[in-house]
């Protein structure tokens, strides 16, 4: 009897220890002891004492950084936090990561400013929605490229020439104040530098499907951080504000062009730093959002498509239309890629998956409902940069969303691995980049400057 | 026999979907019946099968569920779905390629000595 409470007790330590492994989740521990239990029950028949088989047959699970190595290659979702938090595996030193946010984030804050020496101020709007992103996003991809260790010319070769396009766009280009070019550039641009801040993000390597997901998850979380410290920065200045105000002091300046612009430039890098130390703490916020607004939108969508289809006469609606259609397929797409980013691809098929092709499917459907009500208007219309602008995020959202519901169904009648929608967004990724780069870029040149 | 390590990784896959196609099956009985097939020649490192079951479960190769075994102890049994069958055949042709090939090259070897001796 003493025997069984020893063996018990040392499989109980030896579950322990490997549970600190944080690639082998609770359930693979199961599988695991189970499998150990069948072992020492085996060598046990064979004459073995408790101990001796219980020895043996730890040794045959194998050694157990390489079993959890190749549990973390399975399953690097699980891992995400830790491999970007601290590379325990690279054996090199973890490093201080906050002072160097700090001082990135006070120079993004200074940079925001550093035009103000040459004249402008923050009231040269034009000026500063062209270049806000120029200005904020390269201190955040050098602070990647520090902490990913990219090295200089590797990190200088990858990371300039994005950033210098954006420069010539937002400044070389005539492009005509308060035009519809303008206004797709300051749309675009920031979008096709974010991804430059992917390739500093991924270290590089950008073509992995596992660094770009990471990516997409990064994304979510940042933009939830960042509006909480927006949220926060805005009550506190309310407060500032209106404390000042009491003790007639005027603080309308300090607040307007100090505090704001620098407090808004240091938060992105003082987000991005907290999603990246604090992921393990808590857990992801943009799946939780995912989960509770993808029912909300589904029936939105489902109610704005019977209304859509009983109105009848769409031949009167206007372009803003198909504006309005892209955004519903932007949000779709986003809810179906945190879904996709969070989901355990293990997991068989639930409601949640269901559901999640239904709000797709109901997107499609207003969709080419718009589509086809504008096809004749469209030609009409004529080329103008605003309705290819319209046009082409349409066509790339329809295709992704179109496969994705194929692959999905495939997934949902158990003839598809979740991997294969997985893989399919990773794939295609890089079209959104090129894209914004078309658009921001390429267009002015075609289109002209107005 | 030691069996190169590149030769047990590419055929585990073939292996434990063949397991699987006779039945249902969990981990340690799939380590058993390779070590029986192979005459105790192939030997695993235990923990390694299990990735690999959860990545054929991934490309939806294999399906997984737990049960309760007789001792009373939640167990994950793995059944094959008929994609993962498609991948065994699959396999399979391309396994007998192989091996048709490493054959012929032993007889002609053998041929070539026999010319030799005459």
């Amino acid at each position: 009897m003493n025997a069984t409470i020893g063996l018990d007790e040392q499989i109980g330590q030896w579950r322990t220890y490997v549970a600190r492994r944080p690639a082998i989740s609770a359930d693979d521990l199961d599988e695991l002891e189970n499998h150990l239990r069948d072992q020492v029950g085996d060598l046990q028949e064979a004459g073995l004492a408790d101990d001796e088989a219980f020895l043996i047959a730890v040794k045959r699970i194998g050694r157990l950084d390489e079993v959890s190595r190749e549990f973390a290659r399975e399953h690097s979702e699980r891992l995400w936090k830790q491999l970007v938090l601290s590379g325990d595996d690279s054996g090199q030193p973890r490093r201080r990561t906050l002072p160097v946010a700090l001082a990135l984030a006070v120079g993004a804050g200074l940079a925001v400013k550093l035009p103000a020496l040459f004249g402008l101020t923050m009231a040269d709007a034009s000026f500063y929605v062209l270049n806000a992103s120029l200005l904020v996003l390269p201190f955040l991809a050098a602070y990647f490229a520090w902490e990913r260790r990219m090295g200089w010319t590797r990190g200088l070769a990858l990371l300039v020439p994005p950033f210098l396009i954006g420069a010539v766009v937002a400044n070389a280009y005539p492009l005509v104040e308060g035009g519809v070019m303008q206004i797709l550039v300051v749309i675009h641009l920031p979008v096709f530098l974010w991804f430059a801040v992917g390739l500093a993000y991924t270290a590089g390597h950008w073509r992995s499907a596992q660094g770009r997901m990471d990516f997409v998850r990064f994304t979510g979380e940042w933009l939830i951080y960042y509006t909480l410290i927006a949220l926060g920065g805005m009550v506190l200045m309310g407060l500032a504000f209106a404390g000042f105000q009491a003790i007639a002091v005027n603080v309308d300046s300090v607040l307007g062009q100090w505090v704001l612009p620098i407090g808004a430039a240091g938060a992105v890098i003082v987000a991005a730093w907290l999603v990246e130390t604090k992921q393990s703490v808590v857990e992801n916020i943009a799946p939780v959002l995912t989960a509770v607004f993808t029912p909300l939108t589904t029936l939105l969508l489902l109610v704005y498509l019977v209304a859509l289809l009983s109105r009848g006469d769409l031949v009167n609606v206007d372009r803003e239309l198909l504006i309005l259609a892209d955004l519903i397929l932007v949000l779709v797409f986003g809810l179906l890629l945190y879904a996709i980013s969070a989901r355990d691809p293990q997991r068989p098929p639930a409601w949640f998956d269901g559901m999640q092709m239904v709000l797709v499917g109901a997107a499609l459907a207003i969709d080419v409902v718009v589509l086809v009500a504008m096809a004749g208007r469209i030609a009409e219309f004529g080329a103008s940069p605003n309705k290819v602008t319209a046009l082409g995020l349409n066509l790339i959202l329809l295709v992704n969303l179109g496969w994705s519901a194929w692959l999905g169904l495939g997934f949902l009648r158990g003839r598809r691995g979740f991997a294969a929608l997985e893989h399919w967004q990773t794939t295609y990724l890089p079209v959104f980049a090129v894209w914004a780069a078309l658009v921001a870029v390429g267009m002015p040149l075609v289109f002209g400057w107005g | 026999m030691h069996i190169d390590k590149d030769l047990v990784a590419a055929s585990a896959t073939p292996l434990v979907l063949g397991i699987l196609e006779e039945g249902d099956s969990y981990g340690y009985a799939i380590l058993k019946r390779v070590k029986q097939l192979s005459s105790g020649q192939m030997v695993w490192t235990d923990g390694m099968l299990y990735p690999l079951l959860h990545r054929l479960e991934r490309l939806g190769f294999v399906r997984a569920r737990w049960d309760v075994a007789d001792n009373g102890r939640r167990r994950k049994h793995y059944s094959i779905t008929s994609l993962g069958r498609d991948a065994l055949t699959e396999r399979r042709k391309q396994w007998d390629v192989v091996s048709e090939a490493m054959r012929r090259l032993q007889f002609d070897a053998i041929a070539v000595l026999r010319l030799g001796v005459a």
